[in-house]
Formats: structure tokens, sequence, C-alpha cells
């Protein structure tokens, strides 16, 4: 399929009170027509600086933007204003005019693109039943919820049939329910109106849930891209593990921690239909050890699963034959899963300690005083 | 005390005429040019629309000099300038043009900075449609910028109406001329009284309305 969108190795430099900050460097991607890509990142990533140069709200210091192959980076005046007609944005924060009604504000960009004035409330009526807000053509944005808000941007975003829309973490203000509202609209807007949806966000549960494809962006470098369920079941750079650990995470829960009994702590990472349960019960009878699960979390990417368990792996027999026992069912268990990490006490403070992982130090520290007072 | 009736009777009524038309007259012609200025100010900082430092810089600096012009150095710096146009600076008129020129940058400051509040996020979702930069100024800026706009008004109305004393005291007329003439220098003091407490009420009710207004604006 041919790119809609190619960002061909672009960069934006900023100067700011005698400071030179590399917003974007050297990025290159493309975007195909009718799929949701996706860029995600932790903030101050890039990413709203790169997307806003696909309608160049902000212009690259160096590279391409190319819309259907046709290079629009030199773009100004009436061209530009045309090709923004057809690009939609929706922002983080509605960026609705307070000051003027539902209708006023959808019909400011009907008016910017040259509908007829007495064609513009008809529209208007039919962008508002598309978002789920019919009736609050004359309510003002502070009578709305943040939900209904970001529905009004998204009408206004498609009032010229854009074919592109642009969403800039566009459910980063709202609640998990809200969220859901909003994102299964942008998903009917791309399969029932084909639109070509670029999203970013700091969300994977966004990701998770709409995107074809992704980058992965970090100090102004892409370093990751591709199928959403890929990069997330097979993170290659340590920033996307990070991202993807906050998400599929560890979190072995606080409270269990000093309790735990003495043995093995492993985290085991499957993906696709892997059947789980009678690996867990095979290897625990073949081997005479007990496993506990501490822990599991099962995340689909569209229809396909990534699930996650914690394990404890203990001996059951004495000894030096119980340790053996130990090692051969972490040594099947191993070879059979997509994804085995062992979590030493160092991996596991680490997991509590982090600022993804969640728990106060103290756990991490409980566990090892009782580690040693088990040892003594 | 008939004295001060009398008074009153005689000139109260065309000081005060005198009076609105020099501060109405001053207020459109602030607003207008003022407004113009402050567009003029406001696109050339914003990055979004036509970044010119030069341009920005020079409008800014003239601004900035007869703003630090205390109102009636201005005034004695504009009666040649003002004779030179219609004659007598001493009249109504020539108070009004004085008033005037001192409005405009005042209202410039006021009006630039009520478009400056507005949210850039804003700025950004209206450059998106493709709006062009007249629409977006009319259609998004503006109306989000309505209410500081109004307040900026009543405070230059209320400004131009302790200006236009001044203006009196030069013999250009309004009730600043009456409370000098006859409460200063004629020792009336009822006049003079009579003047605050009709000065106090008209800030009281300029600034009630205005707050009204732009109460009114605001969704």
């Amino acid at each position: 399929m041919a790119a809609i969108i190619t960002l061909d190795d672009v960069s934006v430099t900023f100067h700011e009170a005698g400071h030179t900050i590399e917003a974007v460097k050297h990025a290159s991607l493309e975007v195909e027509q009718g799929e949701i890509f996706g860029i995600v990142g932790f903030s101050g990533a890039g990413k709203s600086t790169l997307v806003r140069m696909i309608n160049l709200l902000e212009r690259p210091t160096s590279g391409r933007v190319l819309i259907d192959g046709r290079d629009i980076t030199g773009l100004r005046g009436g061209p530009l204003r045309d090709l923004r007609k057809s690009i939609g944005f929706v922002f983080q924060g509605f960026n609705l005019i307070g000051n003027a009604t539902v209708g006023k504000n959808i019909e400011f960009a009907l008016r910017a693109g040259g509908v007829p004035k007495a064609r513009r409330r008809g529209r208007t009526q039919e962008l508002l039943e598309l978002v789920g807000l019919s009736g609050k053509m004359d309510s003002y944005p502070s009578s709305l919820s943040g939900g209904q808000k970001q529905r009004v941007s998204i009408a206004r975003a498609l009032a010229n049939n854009p074919r592109i829309l642009l969403c800039d973490e566009a459910t980063s203000a709202l609640d998990l329910e809200t969220t859901e509202g909003i994102l299964a609209l942008l998903k009917r807007i791309n399969t029932e109106l084909g639109v070509t949806i670029v999203f970013i966000t700091h969300q994977l549960e966004v990701a998770q849930r709409i995107f074809d494809r992704v980058a992965v962006m970090e100090n102004g470098v892409i370093i990751e891209q591709g199928k959403t369920f890929d990069v997330f079941a097979e993170p290659h750079h340590e920033t996307t593990q990070a991202l993807v650990e906050r998400f599929l995470g560890v979190a072995v829960p606080e409270r269990l921690v000093p309790e735990l009994p003495v043995g093995r702590l492993v985290e085991l990472r499957y993906k696709g239909d892997h059947a789980f349960d009678p690996l867990i019960s095979a290897v625990s009878s073949r081997h005479g050890v007990a496993i506990n699960v501490l822990h599991g979390n099962v995340e689909y990417f569209g229809t396909q699963p990534i699930g996650t368990l914690v394990v404890l792996v203990a001996a059951i027999r004495e000894g030096q034959r119980g340790a053996q026992d130990v090692e051969d069912a972490l040594d099947e268990l191993r070879g059979t899963v997509f994804g085995f990490k062992e979590l030493t006490d160092a991996a596991v403070e680490q997991a509590l300690d982090s600022p993804y992982g969640g728990g106060p130090r103290t756990a991490a520290q409980t566990k090892k005083t009782v580690q040693q007072e088990v040892l003594v | 005390m008939s004295d001060t009736a009398e008074i009153l009777r005689e000139h109260l009524g065309k000081a005060l005429w005198d009076t609105c038309t020099m501060v109405g007259i001053a207020t459109v012609v602030g607003v207008v040019f003022g407004t113009a200025l402050a567009v003029v100010l406001y696109l050339t900082q914003a990055r979004l629309f036509t970044p010119n430092r030069l341009v920005n810089t020079v409008v800014g600096f003239v601004v900035n000099a007869i703003r630090s012009l205390p109102f009636l150095i201005l005034l004695v710096v504009l009666i040649p300038l003002i004779q030179l146009c219609i004659g007598d600076p001493y009249t109504p008129a020539g108070g009004a043009i004085a008033l005037s020129i001192a409005a405009i940058p005042f209202f410039a400051r006021i009006a630039e900075s009520a478009f400056a509040d507005v949210d850039p996020g804003l700025l950004e979702a209206a450059v998106s449609t493709g709006a062009p930069l007249r629409q977006i100024i009319a259609g998004a800026v503006f109306p989000q910028a309505l209410p500081s706009f109004i307040r900026g008004i009543v405070l230059t109305v209320i400004s131009l109406l302790g200006y236009s004393a001044m203006v009196g005291t030069i013999g250009a007329g309004g009730i600043g001329d009456l409370a000098i003439q006859y409460g200063y220098n004629r020792y009336e003091t009822g006049v003079l009284i009579a003047i605050v407490v009709l000065l106090v009420l008209l800030v009281q009710l300029i600034q009630w309305a205005g707050d009204r207004l732009a109460l009114r604006f605001t969704h």
C-alpha cells in the first residue's frame, strides 16, 4: 500500500534563550493509507513536535514531509491552508473556543473549508450526530464534560472530510471509561470513513486497543517501529522494554513480598494462543516442584494476547536433590515460554523501586530482611 | 448655597456634555487605532503567525514612548500640533485630540495583553482548520479576548475621564474645567463637592456596566 504520510529524515531544532534544543532528530516514518499509526514514548520524547510537522504547525529544520508522495515541506499561504483542510487535528486540551457555542466551533472549521453559510448548520448537525452529540449544538463548551468536549473537537476536525486525522494525546486528559468511548469513536471513523489516523500517546492502553502499527520515540529519535503486537511482544530497545514493562508489569503485590516462601521467582511471558496452565501443572508434576502463581495478566493487542505470569518455583524434596528439581523445572520453562526472566532480589527491588513498578523501597528491603532471617 | 445651585444649573449640563464628547471620541479613536496596533504587535510576536522582530520592536517603541509621557506633559507637547490642525487648542475638540493620542497607546497595550492571554492551543486548533488569518483573529482570538477587551475599555474610559479634568485645566472645557474654575479659583466648595460626587458616581456606574457586559460574553 502507498504511504499517505512520509516523514523523510526530519529534524526540528528550537533556539530558546541561548539554548539549542533538538526536539526531533533525523526521524523517518511512513504511514499507510487507512491505518491507525501510533507514536508512543514518555513525555518530552518529541512526539508532539513530530506529529505537528505533518500539518506544518511545526516546520522541520531539515528533512522532508510528504503527503501522498508530494513534498509539502515548503508550502505556505493558500496551498498550505488547503492542505490543512484535509488534515484534522485533535488535541489533548480540546482547544475549543470557549466563548462560542458547540455549533459555532464546528462552523468555524466549515467556514475555513469554504462551506457556504446556508449549508453550515446542516453539516454541523450531521457531524454532531456522527460523534453522538446531537442536541448540543447551542451549548457552550463549559457546560460539557471532558469526553463531550473531545467529541466536539473530533467533529470540528472532521468538518471538511479530511483524509488524515492527527491526535495529540487526545485521550490523556480523560478518565478510563471516557477514553474507551473516544477510542471506539476513532476506530469507527477509521473503518467507516476510511480516515487515516496518526495518534500520539504515552498510554499503552490506547496503543493496545487501536494502533495497527506503532513507532516508539525517545529523546527525539524513533527507536523502534513496526506492527503494534510485534513491537510490544518483542521490544528491542530498552525504552520500549521499560514502556512495556510498566504496562505488562511484574507488580508482585507488595503485601506478598514479605510472606514469600523460599524459592526462585520467575517471570514468564508468552504470546499468541499458548495454553499456559497445562504447562505449569505439567512442569510441576514432572519435576516434583511446587509452582505458585503469584501474578498473572493477559493483554490483548488487537486479537493477539501477550500473557505474563510471575511464579515462585520451590523444591519439595530436601537438599541437593530438591535444588536439582528446581533447576530442571526452570530449564523446561525457559525452553517453552517466549520470555523468561528470573527475578533476583535486585530485579524485584528495581521493579518496586522504579517509577513504573509502583511500590516503595521498604517492601523490597523487607523481603531481603525476611530472606536473611530464613537463611539464618 | 444658592450660588452653587445657580452655577451648576448654568454650567453643569454643558460641562458634562463636553466631558462626554471628549472622552467618547477619545475612547472610540483609542479603541479603533489601539486595537489595530495591538493586532500588529500580537501578530508580529506570535510564532504561529507572522513573527517580525523589527516591526514589533518599532511599534512597541512608539507605543511605549507615548505612554512614558505623563499626560499633562503630553498635552503641553501636543498644543502646537493641535493648533496646527484645528486652530484653537483650548476647546473640547482640542481636548478630544489630545485625549485620543493618549488613548491609542494605552488601549493598544491593554488589547495586546487581552490577545496574548488567548490560549495558544486554541490558535493551533484554529490554524489547523486551514482558516485564513482574518478568520482566526475575528472568529477565534477575538471572541476569547472579548471579556478582557471590554474590561480594558472600561479601564480606558475611566482613565480618560481623569485625564479630561487635566484637559479642563488648560481651558478645554468639561467638568474638570468647571471644578477648577469655580470650585478652586472662586472658592465655590459646593461646586467642587458636587463634581466630586458626580465623578465618583459616574465611575461606579461605568465600572458596573462594564463588568456586567464582560460577564455576558464569558461562557
